[in-house]
């Protein structure tokens, strides 16, 4: 759709959900089956490498992007999952990828925003600028909202140069002793058993950073979690440790980010993803579904503030027809009075 | 509605009821710990930007819930307030307007808790920028943000400005370091925003936040990461005679996939002024110099030296120095941090100001800028980030001379204007506060200030935080149906 057409059919329905590569249609809570769907435009607008900014559509294939970035030697750290995820979905979505140890986490690559609001009007936040303070800060609202706010059609994000190689290694070292002796891994990755290290920079360092750890090269990363039902935790960095024998309970596969706090979790069974879940929020955190486990909740439990984020979702989208279903904003009984939870 | 309660209402808003406020205060704070002394309002004018106001009162509350108590109190007698840390803010956001409560959170001044595993501290807001990564350094940790006034600026300031630094080039700036903020809401609820794993599900409440200037709330409590310190630094200072081979320069390290922790530039005024005033050794006739600083791991910082020195020689760099110890290093950073007290050597006052460029529009902004400092018959010195576009175009003049601020005031308007045509930003650093909230319709449209203005209301439904900040009138697209028929607009 052009920008014209998006805007149209925002404006002429009441339920509303927009559509980018379904790589992660089945994050947080089900899309309603009735709503008109929508579709970003594509294509890189424009790209000046001296800047390290990149202005896309955000119907882009993040593939097709990093294809563009990296004629110039650049990238722009979003690592979905799939290729064919697009910029939009990638960034509505806010699922960070594998690198994020070294990186940070994906709401730190956006500059600027264009969205379509509910009642159709074009809104930017944020500037074209590496750095800016001019105004409150609409992109990292954007990162992560499912589409309740706005869909976004448009957006500046921050690249970098590509590390000269990239390494994998593998150790038996504990991880949280691989953090230790390592200055700025991209990734730790720890199935329970084995550690896998991740550095990128110029061949030397990569090699000091192995050495350090005592980890042997590796032909490939990891393997990634894979079955029907597959969720990802989020807990504190240094919960990890406690939870692992928990999880190993459950007969769940799973990887964790260490240093991060992000756990991939896989399971054939759905009652298994819901055993993770009660181990996750054992240990504070949460346990989001990423796909599969069509019965159980998204989230687990209530957002936090939820009266908050109720108010600030009906703000932008007073009636409720954006990602209608996406994010549980109603009231739960539990939380009904916005009661901090952590005073 | 009685017809008593009727009474009483119309009484409350027609009598100044700052002193029953000041009673409350006193009774939940202690008594020494709410002020309203003429002298000491007069303090809490201003910040250290231009503007100045005038405060109800000021309080000077020690833990969250007395924060929340104020808060209350000041909503009781339908007042807005305004946080302030240490009053190192440029652009007015802690200027006191229409009379609020000013809330002073420098008692708030305790590391709560330092997990150097977990790379994590939790501080309150009065805690001193410096004094974090000195209570770090034993463990090898820092935290990052640098701005020029960390030894005297807050971190809560930080939060509420997003504040920068030179080393927020490589390693980002506020918002990328803080996991978590308890926050006091103006209904005076506390409410924690963010936390320490990675991900919350629902809006990223806690990067809507920071940068918010104190409109969304007094942040209490902060979480932030703590970054270890680099195996290597190395520091490199380099010599230009022509501005434009100092910028080419800029463009080229970045072109050759490097980004420098630091990368800073100086012209040949404040070069000369920051060389008489400390003698670090820079070259006192250079047209500009670069400051730059690459970290890491020993053999990628070597390689990345070799590479900043061919740019440079062949951008016609005429000395390329490499520190070559810690204190030569330290020597280099002392120029460039004592910029601001070399100035107060040549004239009494100067304006800072803080706008951002695309990288590439560098030299083409700078000469624009020196051609307006000329037009007005203006002393003007740059000292900046060059390496992230963030100028600071920096004003020098007697404010005793007659019609001065008026050319210092034409002159930064026509500064912005010039950022701005150049595809730049109002603010990189120092925020939007008053100085800049008029400017925001140059970079906005009207849907677009009306977003900000949703997502502000959202956190602040009653506009009593810092209500008068970063928002022009007008930017509600309700706003202006609310003018009377009939009248004159």
């Amino acid at each position: 759709m052009d920008l014209t057409e998006l805007v149209e059919a925002i404006r002429a329905s009441d339920d509303v959900v927009a559509v980018g590569g379904r790589t992660h249609w089945e994050v947080g809570g089900p899309a309603s089956p009735t709503a008109t769907q929508v579709r970003a435009p594509s294509g890189v607008v424009t790209y000046d490498p001296a800047d390290l900014t990149v202005t896309v559509a955000a119907g882009t294939p993040v593939g097709e992007l990093a294809a563009v970035l990296a004629a110039s030697n650049q990238e722009c750290a979003l690592d979905p999952r799939s290729d064919d995820a697009t910029v939009g979905g990638v960034l509505a979505v806010g699922l960070s990828g594998h690198r994020r140890l070294r990186y940070g986490p994906l709401r730190d690559r956006v500059l600027e925003v264009r969205f379509v609001t509910a009642d159709g009007r074009v809104v930017k936040g944020g500037g074209p600028t590496v750095k800016n303070v001019s105004g409150f800060d609409l992109p990292r609202m954007m990162v992560g909202s499912l589409g309740t706010i706005g869909v976004l059609v448009q957006v500046i994000l921050r690249c970098q140069p590509r590390p000269a190689t990239a390494e994998w290694s593998v150790t038996d070292l504990d991880p949280f002793e691989v953090r230790r002796r390592t200055y700025r891994p991209s990734c730790i990755a720890w199935d329970g058993r084995r550690t896998h290290l991740l550095v990128e920079g110029v061949a030397a360092d990569v090699a000091a950073e192995r050495n350090a750890a005592g980890a042997e090269p590796a032909a490939s990363g990891p393997d990634w979690p894979t079955a029907a039902h597959r969720g990802r935790i989020s807990v504190r960095p240094r919960a990890l440790g406690e939870i692992a024998a928990d999880l190993d309970r459950t007969g769940v596969a799973w990887l964790a980010e260490v240093g991060v706090g992000t756990i991939h979790v896989a399971a054939g069974a759905e009652h298994q993803l819901a055993a993770a879940r009660a181990v996750a929020e054992t240990h504070g955190g949460w346990l989001l579904r990423v796909a599969g486990a069509p019965d159980i909740d998204g989230f687990g439990r209530a957002l936090p503030n939820l009266a908050l984020q109720a108010r600030l979702a009906a703000a932008f989208d007073p009636d409720g027809k954006l990602g209608r279903g996406r994010l549980p904003l109603a009231p739960s009984p539990i939380a009904a009075d916005g009661t901090p939870a952590h005073v | 509605m009685s017809v008593a309660t009727a009474t009483a209402l119309v009484n409350l808003e027609a009598i100044d009821h700052t002193d029953q406020m000041l009673t409350d205060l006193r009774r939940a704070l202690g008594a020494d710990r709410a002020r309203a002394e003429p002298l000491e309002l007069a303090l809490y004018a201003r910040d250290a930007g231009v503007a100045s106001g005038h405060a109800a009162a000021v309080c000077f509350p020690r833990d969250h819930r007395e924060v929340a108590d104020a808060v209350r109190i000041a909503a009781r007698y339908d007042r807005p307030f305004v946080a302030r840390g240490s009053g190192t803010g440029l652009a007015g956001g802690a200027t006191p307007i229409g009379d609020p409560l000013v809330i002073v959170t420098t008692q708030l001044n305790h590391i709560l808790e330092i997990d150097s595993e977990e790379r994590v501290a939790w501080v309150e807001p009065g805690v001193l920028n410096l004094d974090l990564s000195r209570a770090v350094a034993d463990q090898g940790l820092h935290y990052a943000p640098d701005p020029s006034s960390q030894q005297a600026c807050t971190i809560g300031g930080n939060v509420a400005t997003n504040a920068g630094g030179p080393h927020c080039l490589a390693s980002g700036v506020t918002a990328t370091h803080v996991l978590a903020v308890e926050v006091v809401l103006g209904d005076g609820s506390i409410a924690m925003l963010g936390g320490l794993e990675p991900d919350q599900p629902g809006y990223d409440l806690r990067g809507c936040f920071v940068g918010s200037e104190g409109t969304m709330g007094i942040a209490t409590r902060i979480a932030v990461r703590l970054t270890p310190n680099p195996p290597t630094v190395r520091t490199l200072l380099l010599d230009f005679t022509a501005i434009e081979d100092a910028g080419a320069a800029v463009s080229g390290i970045i072109a050759n996939g490097i980004v420098p922790a630091a990368l800073e530039m100086m012209d040949a005024e404040i070069t000369r002024a920051v060389e008489d005033y400390v003698g670090a050794g820079y070259p006192r006739d250079a047209a500009a110099v670069l400051l730059v600083e690459l970290d890491g791991l020993a053999d990628g910082v070597d390689a990345e030296v070799a590479v900043v020195q061919r740019v440079g020689r062949e951008n016609r760099a005429r000395s390329i120095r490499v520190a070559a110890d810690e204190t030569e290093r330290a020597l280099l950073w002392k120029g460039r941090k004592s910029a601001f007290g070399a100035i107060a050597r040549i004239a009494p006052d100067y304006y800072l100001h803080d706008a951002v460029v695309p990288r590439t529009r560098l030299v083409d902004v700078l000469r624009q800028v020196y051609a307006i400092a000329a037009e007005q018959r203006l002393t003007m010195m740059n000292v900046f980030h060059a390496g992230d576009g963030n100028l600071h175009p920096l004003i020098v003049f007697d404010a005793r001379e007659a019609g001065i601020w008026e050319r210092v005031h034409r002159a930064g308007d026509e500064i912005l204007a010039a950022c701005v045509a150049a595809g730049g930003v109002l603010s990189g650093e120092h925020g939007i506060g008053l100085e800049k909230r008029d400017a925001m319709p140059l970079v906005f449209t009207r849907d677009d200030l009306d977003a900000q203005a949703r997502l502000r209301d959202a956190f602040d439904p009653a506009g009593r935080a810092n209500p008068t900040k970063v928002l022009p009138a007008g930017s509600r697209c309700g706003e202006l149906q609310r003018v009377p028929e009939g009248a004159w607009i």
